[in-house]
């Protein structure tokens, strides 16, 4: 900890900023100090801390002291950390928080996350070591750090050569799971291959395959994650388990539907249904695909696309074209609405708000007036006057 | 093999030919969905194998998500295509892309008041990640590119605008237009266009 030197934290010409990450706590070796909340910056030539409370209190650490890096994984209770082994301070150096320390390494614990990218940023600085191509003041070379021969403390080698070895043995895992991996993808494109001559034969004699083998042929495409080429007229895309799930959903979404004027956006209900599933969760396309079932399996909602692209579901009872009628009289009482003023006034969400009002101009109803302001609504005069 | 094809026989023979190779196409494309289920099986269980040793791999290391996610492509897989999925089901995939999603829309909602819809890639990172609270995994800006891609599957204009070295994000259907989006770009410069 007595690497640090005070700063102003300004970047120095030729010095540019990497990346930043707020919420770091430092630790001298494995002990808490009384920096614990601050802004970490790193740039090319170095490591900044500036508390978060207090701007004026600024330090860093020139790159060029840093000997090796390391992560630690979170845990239950404590975040995630990057452990700093650093040089021993020259005699030089200019004055920081602390004069000595007897350790030879600090910590930084991430604890509103961000560790994973500022690790691998702060890696690739230190091998690229931009620092010594890029001088800059004289104030920041303090330190005569690396240098080709360069004499380090013993116990710093044993430490490396402890973390060298965990390093490897990692990076084993991991060239082991790519190779696992790649022998698996191998196996799935053997699949890929299969299915698309599958496919293709389903293609050309339309007739032959019955709708039993059908069905069992979309269900593996959907278990494999392979696009669906193979569409029926009577259900699309869907298989048994988006059936299954397009009464689910119909059973679920009768409430809040209701609560919420017949009406919901898509987005909507696949934010309400995962959040009540909390596992096992829906992918978009699930919901898509279950959703265009609603209707040809005669459930009490139904999927409606509108010309801008807004998918929504509605209960059957609802008729869109009704509450036409009723906006075109809210928007007449008011002279002229804007999407958001229309949508504070009854009660809905701006999205479905301004759709109605498009479906109204649709209809002939009314007019648009769009301009640098925004875009206004109008009771349509050519139609009711003459 | 007979050099003339013409006359009357030559016609029913052809047609007798066809007739059996369809036969034959029937009964090999039966015989290969056989084989597909056989295939799948086994698939099934050599994805659980790896599932039991790398599955930490996955939801620990950001990079080797992105590996993963790119071989899928290559072959023609798409692993977050449906919950039900085999991929989703052992490897876990699905769901942490799929809460993120949730997130994401969340953030999004929260903010439109304040930016009107658009949102840098790195605020989005900053936002979700405070939402998603310590004992979370960490998320990468990767990650919330591909589920933002995938949220596009529901209709809602979810946009990804290239700007300078990073993205904007859009969540408001269909605002922007070229031109809006040109201006954007060329304000991402300098900082502001006159």
């Amino acid at each position: 900890m007595d690497r640090f030197l005070w700063t102003s934290g300004l970047l120095e010409i030729n010095e540019t900023l990497v990346i930043q990450q707020r919420g770091v706590r430092i630790y001298d070796g494995e002990e808490k100090i009384k920096f614990d909340a601050g802004t970490l910056l790193l740039s090319t030539h170095r490591l900044i801390w500036r508390d978060q409370k207090n701007h004026e209190c600024c330090m860093a650490i020139p790159l060029s002291q840093i000997v090796f890096i390391e992560e630690q994984a979170a845990g239950i209770g404590k975040s995630a950390k990057i452990v700093v082994h650093l040089h021993p301070a020259p005699p030089n150096k200019e004055p920081g928080p602390f004069q000595s320390s007897k350790n030879s390494y600090i910590k930084l614990s991430f604890k509103e996350h961000g560790q994973i990218e500022f690790y691998r940023r702060l890696s690739e600085e230190m091998t690229q070591r931009r620092w010594e191509n890029m001088p800059v003041s004289q104030s920041l070379q303090t330190n005569r750090g690396p240098q080709p021969g360069r004499i380090r403390a013993v116990g710093i080698v044993g430490i490396e050569r402890k973390l060298e070895e965990k390093r490897k043995e990692t990076d084993k895992n991991i060239s082991e799971a790519f190779e696992d991996l790649s022998k698996l993808m191998v196996k799935a494109k053997e699949m890929v291959e299969l299915s698309k001559s599958i496919a293709n034969k389903i293609k050309d004699k339309q007739g032959d395959i019955t709708e039993d083998e059908t069905i069992r042929f979309k269900s593996y495409l959907l278990s494999m994650g392979i696009a669906n080429p193979v569409t029926r007229e009577t259900y699309g895309s869907g298989t048994q388990y988006h059936m299954q799930l397009a009464k689910q959903l119909a059973g679920m979404l009768q409430a809040p539907l209701e609560e919420r004027g017949g009406i919901m956006s898509l987005t909507e209900v696949y934010c309400l249904v995962n959040r009540a599933r909390g596992m096992e969760l829906l992918s978009p396309e699930d919901l898509v695909n279950a959703c265009k079932m609603l209707e040809a399996l005669k459930l009490p909602l139904r999927l409606r696309v509108f010309d801008s692209g807004v998918m929504v579901i509605e209960l059957q009872s609802h008729k869109e074209e009704e509450m036409v009628a009723s906006a075109l009289e809210t928007v007449s009482e008011k002279g002229s609405l804007t999407s958001e003023e229309f949508a504070k006034l009854v009660g809905m969400s701006v999205l479905l708000a301004k759709e109605r009002l498009l479906l109204a101009e649709k209809m002939g109803h009314l007019c648009r007036d769009d301009s640098v302001e925004g875009l206004r609504f109008y009771p349509n005069l050519f139609m009711t006057q003459s | 093999m007979h050099r003339r094809g013409v006359g009357a026989g030559a016609i029913a023979k052809k047609k007798l030919a066809e007739a059996k190779y369809k036969e034959r196409g029937t009964v090999l494309a039966e015989d290969q969905l056989a084989q597909m289920s056989k295939q799948l099986d086994m698939f099934k269980s050599n994805l659980e194998e790896f599932a039991s040793k790398h599955k930490q791999e996955i939801r620990k290391n950001p990079e080797f998500r992105v590996q993963f996610q790119d071989m899928c492509a290559t072959i023609g897989v798409d692993p977050l295509a449906s919950g039900k999925g085999f991929w989703s089901e052992m490897l876990g995939v699905g769901d942490f892309y799929y809460e993120l999603g949730v997130q994401i829309i969340e953030v999004c909602l929260a903010l439109k008041h304040r930016n009107g819809g658009l949102i840098t890639l790195e605020e989005l990172h900053q936002q979700v990640l405070k939402g998603r609270g310590k004992f979370a995994q960490d998320v990468s800006q990767d990650d919330l590119i591909r589920a933002i891609k995938k949220l596009k599957a529901l209709g809602t204009g979810f946009g990804i605008i290239p700007v300078g070295g990073t993205y904007l994000i859009q969540s408001v259907p269909a605002e922007l237009n070229m031109d809006h989006t040109v201006v954007l770009q060329l304000a991402e410069k300098n900082g502001y266009v006159t």
